[in-house]
């Protein structure tokens, strides 16, 4: 550069430098899908010398239309975190010591087809197969089918089970992961318990239109972060009171006569008869004719009809005689006394949420005057499934999304049934401006799936006759025997948890270590921190997976297979570990069979293929379970000669898997030319077209489709013809939940299938019908003046999970968690910001450093979930913030609740769907002034393996 | 000292929109992966797996509480070099390392030039300038003077990596000299501000206000009938309202 002469003095003057304007960003740019969290965004990720660069969004793909979040532009310092494992590990020294043998691939195989093949040949349920933050449910699923093993399930019982299980008991599709709000009509957004997480993307792209179209946006949380901070309103809750504070919303529209009777009536079973026979074994079921139509009583004639009959105008309210002289009334007038009932008054439930009565009724004004003052048309014709023409289409501009903060507690699958029938009664499902469904949902409600693995169902060398995972419509769908006794080893689809459609993950360490209700052999788990942040009670877990049997001085959980691709804190507790890759480095299916990335506009899935090679002598996991499965010769895995039915590994089995004629992993580009949808033979080139389509495909539904799914004639038969409905029948949202009435009746002692004294009083309490609320369990159980105060969790925009924060960049935004407290609070109790508390549960304490603030419910004090780091993992130095001031809450939620009269110990869940009640917990606040500063508890820090060691330095 | 180009043709900046910051962190993290490959790189990150994780960041998102009781708010604030018209770091630079261009307006620092003395950061009022210890120079915002002309990518893929990863839309670029352009009329629209306007640098990027909460019902519609007391007949009243509607 040039220095022009200035007098001494003056300033200088430089020419500009040459700044390069236009260098390329890399070499390369590949297309896939992120895996910093569980939203599956479409991404760009540019090379540059054989390294990745850079990683953008993919702007044509559905879920993230170009932008990208925190966590996936941080995705690169992810890839090339220096706790990735580099190679196969066999434990030497005792469980939890980290002291391994890094061995070869061939040995670890063998070693696992050693323990597998045994247990195979004698007691397939020996196998506990649980995969965790799982992407690919569909193979791994299938493979545990294979195996025989009625012991498999992902990470759904410790999240959004409650919410995935009301909305299929009632619609057919749910929240977040089979519905979405429709963000681009709706004037109206309630949005419950998102603790900042699920979705990551679809709801800040969502939100910011929103906002931009001048839509009111309402938060109900009892913590004001991130999408809170932005509300028009936001309404700091009460932890676990969400089902009050709805059920006061529908008291007010029943109240004041602002409900959409047509819909209710055209869509929903509010019309049905319902039968009053107390006492009797039909008491509470639906009134059905001969030919199994459930029964409405139409008002003109007088006469009983089905259901399913067009241009109903049917009977909804008074006493309704049957052709045999039952009584029966209509789900409309139950719906409407239980709301209408003085516990749902404003003024009641004011009592209990902390919300004041002017709130909730202004609310629900707003709610009333969004929805039918001013209903979004659309100008596109569309057929009902009775073969009606509608010139428009007509609906209710109401949205509502929720999450976590519902489902995490014992109410959730009643609260969140309760938030649908506040949708059903405004005609806000599945109508332009309100909550719609993700293709190839909806389904039946519920889906037509039973579980399997009931006595006689698992035997020795042989598949399991079915899926592990199902929806029990009835007590004869549980998998007990004639003792009552559980079938699985998380006690799911028992009398505990009858429709734990998810599993229990978070109970299996637990009850395998105790061998209730049997021992296992092998516990084998897949991307699950279960000694750490995604277990309850984690002193006890670690205690569990360490556990000596006196008799046999073994282990009492024998053997631990793990898969990460990490150094996490569950990595020690394993005796052998097989080392997964990088999301960059893996194939993936993102599958319409398990959890595809479908929006309401049309189905949708993805792949992720390699876009660097490992550098290390690792596998992916789904290539590793398709190569055990052929040396267990498992059937679906092995050619009749003996060899590999997916030699080419994953990508094989995504092209050529059939589960059915014509239906595999991906729907897009099938057939032998590539130019069917859903159904075809296995396509060769099929991976390269999803590589040229930027690694996803998405079919968009015809515009008089997309709205009115389930009523709507030509999705319903297109729906049919591509697999996604197994018939063309009407599809009628449940108000009155049919199924759980049944258990009731069980309960009652009806049926051949009854639960146990211990239990009868709990299912008939709990499987009500018609949603209401109740107490969370342990709210119910430990004593509040010692533990006035709620703790819940959040998760921080920038982490998802234990994954983050060894993370280079994300951990220099987040490096140790506070515990926060309204300010109010603190000066009532005498803590002041930056001062050190115990937290005390039931359970146990945990010292953490509080940050006072305005935006948190005053009852409530809460924290960043899995911050907390135990010392020495993920290849952080032992002396990192995230174990010496980083904390969990795990530590004081129990996994078993208090004993109750009888000595039994239920587990901290729903006693519906067995989902974790994370956020039941209730705690009490002490300075901890004696003791220096720092968390506590502390544990034994975590050696690393030897070659992770190497790479750190 | 250093001099000023005496006008911009244009002032490139950015509009930022508090109302619908969330707080994610995405500006902040596609910022440094842009970055730290790029201009401005490499983007050092010191003791990144130890007890003091900490490095240069060219764009960093604060959140803060605003007001008491009813009044509280939780505000989400990024914040990076706002390219200043008359920018005291370009003026106190003893080198002529900072630069404010005469093209674009946009603020640069000269890695040849800069010999680390941190004048520029204590005259930055904003705190937006980082100093980067491994290379002893001074690292900030450069707009993606990199991406916003580089041929090399598609057109619409030439604004800063910041604006092209934000989720929800809050964050806009362009020419603020041009009272026809996009930004330009959104800060006039929605009031857009001036961060420490009475320090009299002249920011170039704008802040757009969180819009004001309403609590009215009549925000969206009509306020419905006044509600009955839950007196035992709201049951009654009900059935026979919707007797009428059948019967209609």
């Amino acid at each position: 550069m040039q220095q022009k002469l200035t007098a001494p003095g003056q300033p200088r003057q430089l020419d500009e430098p040459q700044v390069p304007l236009s260098v390329p960003v890399g070499d390369e740019v590949k297309t896939t899908t992120c895996y910093m969290c569980a939203c599956r965004c479409g991404i760009k990720v540019h090379l540059k010398d054989g390294r990745v660069r850079y990683i953008e969004g993919n702007r044509d793909h559905p879920v993230n239309r170009g932008v990208i979040c925190g966590k996936g532009a941080a995705g690169i310092m992810q890839h090339y975190a220096p706790s990735r494992l580099r190679t196969p590990l066999l434990r030497v020294g005792p469980r939890g010591s980290g002291e391994y043998k890094e061995i070869g691939w061939e040995e670890a195989l063998g070693i696992a087809t050693g323990w597998l093949s045994r247990i195979r040949a004698t007691d397939p349920k020996k196998l506990a197969f649980f995969t965790g933050r799982d992407q690919s449910q569909s193979l791994t699923g299938w493979w545990a089918i294979q195996f025989g093993t009625p012991n498999f399930a992902a990470h759904g019982g410790f999240c959004s089970v409650n919410m995935a299980a009301a909305g299929l008991y009632t619609f057919g599709g749910s929240f977040w992961e089979f519905g979405e709000p429709d963000w681009d009509h709706a004037r109206y957004f309630l949005m419950f318990g998102v603790a900042e997480d699920h979705a990551s993307n679809p709801i800040k792209i969502g939100l910011g239109k929103m906002k931009a179209r001048g839509a009111k946006v309402v938060v109900v949380n009892p913590v004001r972060t991130g999408y809170g901070a932005i509300a028009d309103e936001w309404i700091g809750i009460k932890p676990g009171t969400d089902g009050l504070f709805v059920g006061a919303l529908i008291h007010e529209l029943l109240s004041s006569q602002r409900i959409d009777l047509d819909y209710l009536v055209r869509y929903t079973n509010a019309p049905a008869l319902v039968i009053e026979s107390p006492g009797s074994a039909d008491h509470g079921l639906l009134a059905r004719g001969e030919g199994g139509e459930v029964l409405v009583k139409d008002r003109r004639t007088g006469v009983l009809v089905g259901i399913d009959s067009p241009d109903l105008s049917p009977v909804l309210q008074g006493e309704v005689e049957l052709p045999d002289g039952r009584k029966a009334r209509p789900v409309f007038e139950m719906i409407a006394r239980r709301y209408l009932a003085p516990e749902f008054a404003p003024d009641e439930v004011a009592k209990r949420t902390g919300l004041p009565a002017s709130q909730i009724r202004r609310i629900a004004t707003e709610l009333a005057a969004a929805a039918f003052d001013n209903p979004v048309v659309i100008d596109q014709p569309w057929t009902d499934w009775h073969g009606r023409r509608h010139e428009k289409m007509v609906g209710r501009p109401v949205a509502m999304h929720a999450m976590r903060g519902i489902s995490a507690h014992a109410n959730g699958f009643q609260t969140c049934r309760m938030m649908h029938v506040l949708q059903m009664l405004l005609g806000a499902i599945e109508t332009p401006g309100s909550f719609r469904i993700k293709p190839p949902y909806p389904k039946s409600n519920p889906p037509r799936i039973k579980p399997r693995g009931k006595p006689g169902e698992v035997k020795p060398n042989t598949p399991l006759p079915g899926p592990q995972l199902g929806f029990p419509l009835a007590p004869e769908d549980l998998l007990i025997d004639d003792a009552g006794t559980p079938q699985r080893i998380d006690k799911a689809y028992s009398w505990d948890a009858p429709i734990a459609a998810h599993g229990l993950m978070h109970m299996v360490i637990t009850n395998a270590a105790n061998g209730d209700p049997y021992p296992i052999d092998t516990l084998f788990m897949y991307m699950a921190n279960m000694s750490w942040n995604s277990s309850m009670n984690v002193p006890a877990v670690m205690d569990h997976l360490t556990a000596i049997d006196e008799a046999t001085g073994e282990y009492r959980i024998p053997h631990i297979i793990y898969s990460d691709a990490y150094f996490s804190e569950m990595v020690p507790y394993a005796d052998l570990i097989l080392p997964d890759t990088t999301y960059l480095e893996r194939w993936d299916c993102i599958s319409l069979l398990d959890r595809p990335i479908s929006d309401a506009d049309g189905p949708a899935d993805a792949i992720r293929h390699p876009v660097v090679e490992p550098d290390r002598d690792v596998r992916p996991f789904q290539d590793v379970l398709l190569d055990l499965g052929w040396r267990l010769a498992l059937p679906g895995l092995t050619n009749p000669d003996g060899s590999r039915r997916y030699p080419g590994g994953y990508p094989d089995y995504i092209v050529n898997h059939e589960r059915g004629p014509g239906v595999g992993p991906l729907a897009g580009w099938r057939g032998k030319d590539g130019e069917s949808f859903a159904k075809g033979e296995p396509n060769k080139g099929q991976l390269d077209r999803y590589i040229a389509n930027g690694g996803f495909h998405h079919h968009p539904l015809p515009h008089d489709q997309r709205y009115f799914k389930l009523w709507n004639r030509g999705y319903v038969d297109w729906a049919h013809k591509s697999g996604f409905l197994e018939s063309t029948d009407r599809l009628v949202m449940q108000l009155y939940c049919e199924p759980l009435q049944r258990f009731r009746l069980a309960a009652d002692g009806h049926g051949a299938v009854q639960p146990p004294a211990s239990h009868r009083e709990r299912i008939a309490t709990y499987f009500d019908p018609i949603p209401f609320w109740y107490e969370p369990f342990e709210g119910q159980l430990v004593d509040l003046s010692k533990f006035p105060m709620h703790a819940i969790t959040q998760r921080p925009m920038h982490m998802y999970h234990s994954w983050g924060s060894q993370n280079a960049w994300l951990r220099q935004i987040t490096a140790a968690n506070r515990l926060y407290m309204a300010r109010a609070k603190g000066a009532e109790i005498g803590v002041a910001d930056d001062d050190w508390v115990w937290i005390t549960s039931h359970q146990g304490r945990v010292k953490a450093q509080v940050k006072l603030m305005d935006g948190v419910n005053s009852e409530t004090v809460w924290t960043w979930n899995a911050i907390g780091k135990r010392s020495g993992a993920w290849a952080l130095d032992k002396d990192a913030p995230e174990a010496e001031k980083g904390f969990l809450l795990n530590h004081l939620i129990g996994e078993l609740l208090p004993e109750r009269d009888g000595g039994y110990r239920f587990s901290n869940s729903d006693p519906v769907t067995g989902q974790a009640a994370w956020y039941d917990l209730r705690v009490r606040i002490e300075k901890a002034d004696a003791e220096p500063p720092g968390t506590s508890p502390r544990f034994e820090p975590l050696t690393m393996p030897r070659s992770v060691a190497g790479r750190r330095k | 000292m250093t001099a000023l180009p005496a006008t911009t043709r244009k002032k490139l900046g950015l509009v930022i929109d508090l109302d619908t910051c969330v707080g994610c962190h995405a500006c902040a993290t596609s910022c440094k992966e842009w970055n730290a490959g790029g201009y401005s790189g490499p983007l050092t990150d010191e003791d990144a797996y130890g007890a003091d994780p900490h490095g240069a960041w060219l764009n960093r998102v604060h959140s803060y509480e605003v007001g008491e009781g009813a009044e509280s708010r939780t505000v989400n604030f990024p914040r990076s070099c706002l390219h200043c018209e008359t920018p005291a770091c370009v003026t106190v630079c003893p080198t002529g390392a900072s630069y404010k261009r005469a093209e674009d307006g946009i603020v640069l620092v000269n890695p040849d030039t800069c010999i680390g003395c941190k004048l520029c950061s204590w005259a930055c009022p904003y705190g937006a300038r980082e100093y980067d210890y491994t290379h002893g120079v001074m690292k900030k915002c450069t707009l993606c003077v990199d991406r916003i002309y580089n041929e090399t990518l598609a057109p619409e893929d030439r604004q800063p990596a910041c604006v092209r990863a934000c989720p929800t839309g809050a964050r806009h670029f362009g020419d603020l000299a041009d009272a026809e352009s996009a930004v330009s009329k959104l800060v006039a629209d929605r009031g857009g501000f001036d961060l420490l306007p009475e320090m009299d640098y002249k920011p170039t990027n704008k802040y757009l206000p969180p819009r004001p909460r309403t609590f009215e019902a009549k925000a969206v519609g009509p306020v419905a009938e006044s509600v009955p007391r839950p007196d035992g007949s709201a049951a009654e009243r009900l059935f026979a309202w919707v007797d009428r509607v059948l019967s209609t």
